[in-house]
């Protein structure tokens, strides 16, 4: 096993600890997160690549370290990211609930407080999203969304890319437990 | 089972949630109905902090507007007054220019329609005193300016020049005290003499209570004066009254009107007409157009039985012009002038040798253009007075 392989398993008790949020903490940041993402294309047109609640989605499970927490966590910001969309209810439901089932079970195996793999895990969930997302359209709805790869790749380059700092700044509201 | 679910509790809750998601979706798919109850819950929920949000940002944003955009908009004002106030001085300039080219056009105009030969000239200051009423002007001996010149404007008789130096000349109004002008009524021909009074108004003194001077009439300079030019507006009668030696007849000057700048110094005066009155038109009267001013006054065919009427044949520089005879003793005065020339007397000499008045005088013999009817050589005195 390498140095940067030990970096990234959770083998120590530190890394093991399961991160607890208030409550407030779990109403107002997926809240906060989806106003942006409803006011964001009204105020500054050129955040609307920002995928807050995927973010939010990710972190949460991330820190949570519980599959099924994940995988509730993402059904309910999805949902409510459904319910003020034109989408039917349940498109980024299930489309989040996968990312934070996903999600969570990988924070069982690595260090999520490392930058690193939380950039990796940001760009890779985000095109996941995406990607579910379309087959969900095509297969469920019978919709044929017109998905740039390029563009998405860039947008999760820069979804990423937000999502470090704001994980960081995230991290001072949680409440470490073993 | 039990111990499936429990083995196998994480997948389990998670094909839970899709399958109760994908029977959701399903529904709505399969009945095309919106699931309204859950969007109302999420919208009813979000707006209000949705407002709060966009209040807060309304907030800040005018805050931020007042704080940078604002002072921008308040310096922006404040250039914008100072603009404001410099084309204001600039439009008065203009403006000023404008009533001066106004004023010196119609000053151009009036002396290309007089027959006098003059010079512009400008107002450059005031004499010295209290109440003086004389002015500078730029022009001096050097342009032709004598002493004794009159100065007139557009609109009428201005003053003299009772002082002209090289490059300046002091013109005295025609409202100072002392200043005088020989003036004569446009409708009635009265004669006068204009005097200033020191005030905005002038009298016209030596006029009889018998004589008509009606308000508002127009006064003409009657060029006896020697210095203004015959036929110049002088003013309107503003009042007119009986008084103890003559007719007190006020008269407001025209010429300086509405502030003065500029006038013309008249360097070649020549006499002009006096126009004459205007009458209101009337459909139930002809009346013919007047007679030139310059036309030679005819004489009216000679009454039978009186005596033939002063002829305009005698001598200019012993008699004076016909058209000058305006009142009954000027035309007794001239006859007897004349009978007493036919008989090699003359009046007003130390003399004591009375003329025979009852004799015509020769030079108004020949007058009569009809031959069948002759005047009768020696008319009586019930003639002579009716003249």
């Amino acid at each position: 096993m390498s140095s940067f392989d030990e970096g990234l398993l959770p083998n120590t008790p530190r890394r093991q600890t399961v991160s607890r949020f208030r409550i407030a903490s779990w109403v107002l940041i997926p809240l906060a997160a989806i106003l942006f993402q409803v006011y964001v294309r009204r105020l500054a047109a050129f955040l609307g690549y920002l995928e807050l609640p995927l973010l939010v989605t990710v972190y949460f499970s991330l820190m949570r370290r519980q599959p099924v927490a994940g995988a509730i966590t993402g059904s309910l910001i999805g949902l409510a990211q459904d319910s003020l969309s034109q989408h039917p209810l349940g498109m980024f439901g299930i489309v989040k609930t996968l990312v934070g089932y996903f999600a969570a079970s990988i924070s069982q195996r690595f260090d999520v407080d490392n930058h690193a793999l939380r950039f990796i895990l940001s760009f890779f969930f985000f095109l996941f999203h995406q990607f579910f997302f379309w087959v969900l359209s095509r297969a469920l709805l019978g919709q044929s969304l017109d998905v740039p790869i390029p563009q998405s790749i860039i947008f999760a380059f820069l979804n990423a890319v937000v999502a470090v700092p704001l994980y960081a700044i995230l991290d001072r509201l949680k409440t470490e437990e073993r | 089972m039990e111990s499936f679910l429990s083995r196998y509790r994480n997948l389990s809750i998670l094909l839970l949630l899709l399958v109760a998601q994908l029977l959701l979706l399903a529904y709505q798919v399969k009945s095309n109905q919106d699931v309204r109850l859950i969007r109302l819950w999420a919208v009813t929920a979000v707006t209000p902090v949705a407002r709060v949000i966009e209040w807060a940002r309304a907030g800040i944003a005018g805050a931020w507007e007042n704080l940078f955009v604002l002072s921008d908009v308040r310096a922006e004002n404040t250039r914008l007054r100072k603009d404001l106030d410099d084309l204001r001085l600039k439009n008065q300039m203009l403006a000023a220019e404008l009533q001066m080219a106004d004023r010196v056009k119609a000053l151009v105009e009036f002396r290309s329609q007089i027959p006098s030969k003059t010079i512009a000239a400008r107002i450059i200051g005031t004499g010295t005193g209290a109440n003086t009423r004389t002015v500078y002007v730029d022009r001096g001996s050097v342009e032709g300016v004598k002493r004794g010149m009159a100065a007139i404007s557009a609109k009428g008789i201005v003053g003299k020049i009772v002082a002209a130096y090289p490059t300046a000349s002091l013109v005295q109004l025609i409202t100072e005290q002392g200043s005088v002008a020989g003036v004569i009524s446009q409708k009635n021909r009265v004669r006068g003499t204009l005097k200033g009074q020191g005030s905005g108004t002038l009298i016209v003194d030596y006029i009889r209570n018998e004589e008509k001077v009606d308000p508002g009439e127009w006064f003409y300079t009657s060029g006896t004066d020697r210095i203004f030019p015959r036929g110049l507006p002088v003013g309107i009668v503003k009042m007119v009254r009986e008084g103890r030696g003559g007719k007190e007849v006020v008269v407001e000057p025209s010429g300086l009107e509405n502030g003065l700048e500029e006038m013309l110094i008249v360097i070649d005066g020549v006499h002009g007409s006096i126009p004459e009155a205007e009458t209101a038109p009337s459909s139930d009267i002809s009346i013919l157009p007047a007679p030139p001013e310059d036309a030679p006054v005819q004489q009216a065919a000679p009454v039978p039985g009186a005596p033939a009427a002063p002829q305009p044949a005698a001598p200019a520089g012993s008699a004076p012009a016909a058209k000058d005879l305006k009142t009954d003793a000027d035309r007794l005065l001239e006859k007897y002038r004349r009978v007493g020339e036919s008989q090699g007397i003359v009046l007003g000499t130390t003399k004591i040798r009375v003329p025979d008045f009852n004799r015509a005088p020769e030079a108004a013999k020949p007058a009569a253009p009809d031959a069948t009817k002759p005047a009768p050589a020696n008319p009586g005195p019930a003639a002579v007075t009716r003249q």
